[in-house]
């Protein structure tokens, strides 16, 4: 079957169960694809007007255009994202993104991990925030157990520092990678000194830089160590220096402010018909923040401020993200002032497992312990949709149990998945040079757009 | 265990498919501007779910079930749409010109499960290579004594 006559079929909605042909998922040339796809790859979501649309979809012959590959290998890709562009000398007609040279079937392998062992999975998806990613998956679980009400203060404050240490790390990968990708190099280096401190401080509570599984169903994994406390002050001590520096090497030098400000244009209306959320929401002005607007663990007893910019370009997103990295070291703050005394997980014998002192001494405990490990806790059957305010947007996990230890469907709402959409809007009508720019001011984690 | 309490219990509706874009574009007038997500489930080795018995007697359960879940940003409101897509007729309409972020999530269940989306305007795989075999997230899918699919060696 030809590319065309395989895209006759599809049109007449007869797709073989088996397969699609291959080079369907690139970027098909103009003639052979209908006007709707083409309106599509050139970023038109919304309704436009007759004389608009024509002018998108006839004027551009052929053999003035070029169809080229950015990716999958491009540093600027964050990993290994394929975007292709067409291109009218270094203009940007249209653009598709070209998705899946890292899946892993992340939720297929969930399918047969136990809700104990779940977390490992999920961490390692959006792999520059993946306490938050455990986060939601264990909110999740607690909720088809019928527990997510009692799990004890101290966690959930735990909890709620976690989260905040990790956007505030995910934020700073976000302002070194930015640099990198607009020019600034040293941007990097100084990006990655800081997310290494607080990666230190993660690495003392769960022992791991990443991929922690520390937020487990019914609390956390472990105590906070001794001298905690002083750890999180040094690290709010010394950040907004640092901060400060971003703002003179970066935010206001005119060839950044060049770089960036129109860059990349997303208005709200089409922002939210993409479902596009986090930042890039709130750079068009509508101020959406889960934490506020839909409070999740205890959100609704600090004080913070929602960042919202009003072009929606890509300066506003870079701004946005500078800023919230200062509302959570504000957040951490409170929580360092509110940590309560207490347990930090849950004691119901069904979700915890024994201390580690009893097993010595008791046999039914080291039996406990041992089923709890092997054979995980049976979750009731129902099904649950939770979602939190990732560094990236809305990250929700949707769990079917059919009343077994191990989900029956696990389903992760990646943010950076949904929020690819939004760049072939963003890139339309732009250069390739600022192409660079609207992928790193996206800034999508490759692990969690293909899982 | 402790029974849950006060919670607010979710917004979960079933809809018939033949309802389904209907009552997304009813959704749309009542507020609930963006579709979050999109996915599907196999209910192949499961296919009692535990539905309450009053919804039960309104709607045929099927082998697969399409979940869309609606979020209303002036509301501060979640719902939850669960379709069933028949295993013999896999074929549902697109949400794309409603809510066209649903793109890639329909590419993905599509991908996943086979399902086909009536009016979507590029159904194509999207995490696996476009010359894949089968469906992964279904049920009946194979994990671990599947052959391995490299793309042009001999086979």
């Amino acid at each position: 079957m030809t590319a065309t006559e395989n895209i006759a079929a599809s049109q007449a909605g007869d797709i073989t169960a088996a397969g699609t042909n291959e080079g369907r998922q690139e970027l098909q040339l103009r003639k052979d694809v209908s006007e709707k796809e083409v309106l599509r790859g050139s970023g038109a979501v919304l309704r436009m007007s007759e004389s608009e649309v024509a002018a998108l979809a006839g004027t551009q012959s052929e053999d003035q255009t070029m169809i080229i590959n950015m990716g999958p290998q491009h540093p600027s890709t964050h990993g290994v994202l394929r975007l292709m562009l067409e291109l009218n000398g270094e203009t940007v007609l249209r653009c598709k993104p070209v998705i899946g040279y890292l899946h892993t079937g992340m939720e297929k392998t969930g399918e047969s991990l136990t809700f104990m062992q779940g977390g490992t999975n999920v961490t390692r998806m959006d792999y520059a925030s993946p306490l938050n990613n455990e986060l939601v998956f264990a909110l999740t679980t607690e909720k088809l157990l019928g527990i997510d009400q009692d799990i004890p203060e101290r966690a959930v404050w735990i909890r709620m520092l976690l989260s905040e240490l990790n956007r505030i790390s995910s934020h700073l990968l976000f302002m070194a990678t930015n640099g990198m990708d607009i020019g600034a190099v040293s941007m990097m280096l100084y990006g990655f000194r800081e997310r290494e401190e607080v990666l230190r401080f993660f690495q003392k509570v769960t022992g791991l830089r990443m991929n922690h599984n520390f937020i487990r169903p019914g609390g956390v994994a472990a105590d906070l160590p001794a001298g905690w406390r002083d750890e999180v002050l040094n690290l709010l001590d010394a950040l907004p220096a640092r901060l400060a520096e971003y703002e003179i090497l970066m935010t206001g030098q005119p060839i950044w402010r060049e770089r960036l400000q129109g860059v990349g244009v997303i208005t709200r209306d089409e922002a939210i018909a993409l479902s596009a959320t986090g930042p890039i929401l709130r750079s068009t002005g509508l101020s959406w923040d889960l934490r506020r607007d839909m409070p999740y663990l205890r959100y609704d007893k600090v004080e913070f401020d929602v960042i919202v910019g009003s072009y929606g370009d890509a300066f506003d997103r870079y701004s946005i993200r500078l800023n919230e990295i200062r509302e959570s070291m504000r957040i951490v703050r409170q929580v360092l002032d509110a940590m309560p005394q207490g347990d930090y997980r849950i004691q119901d014998k069904k979700v915890t497992p024994p201390p580690r002192g009893r097993i010595d001494e008791s046999m039914e405990a080291l039996i406990h312990h041992f089923k709890i490990f092997t054979e995980g806790f049976k979750v009731p059957e129902g099904e649950a949709y939770v979602a939190i305010e990732s560094p990236r947007g809305e990250i929700a996990c949707y769990i079917a149990s059919d009343g077994s230890a191990t989900p029956y469907r696990m389903h992760v709402r990646a943010p950076s998945f949904v929020n690819i959409q939004t760049m072939p809007h963003m890139m339309r009508g732009g250069l390739v040079a600022d192409a660079v720019a609207v992928i790193s001011s996206v800034d999508p984690v490759l692990g969690e757009v293909d899982r | 265990m402790s029974q849950p309490s006060n919670r607010v219990a979710d917004d979960v509706r079933f809809i018939a498919k033949t309802d389904y874009l209907k009552t997304l574009a009813s959704l749309r007038e009542e507020g609930f501007e963006m579709c979050v997500d999109l996915t599907a489930v196999d209910y192949l080795t499961h296919p009692g779910r535990n539905i309450a018995p009053e919804t039960l007697g309104q709607i045929t359960l099927e082998r697969f079930e399409v979940v869309v879940n609606l979020l209303s940003l002036s509301q501060r409101r979640r719902v939850r749409l669960r379709v069933q897509v028949a295993e013999s007729d896999t074929v549902i309409d697109s949400a794309f010109d409603l809510y066209p972020g649903t793109e890639a999530m329909e590419r993905e269940v599509f991908d996943m499960f086979g399902i086909k989306f009536d009016g979507h305007p590029d159904l194509t795989r999207i995490l696996m290579p476009e010359d894949w075999q089968g469906h992964p997230l279904r049920k009946d899918y194979g994990v671990g004594n599947i052959p391995v699919q490299f793309k042009g060696a001999a086979s």
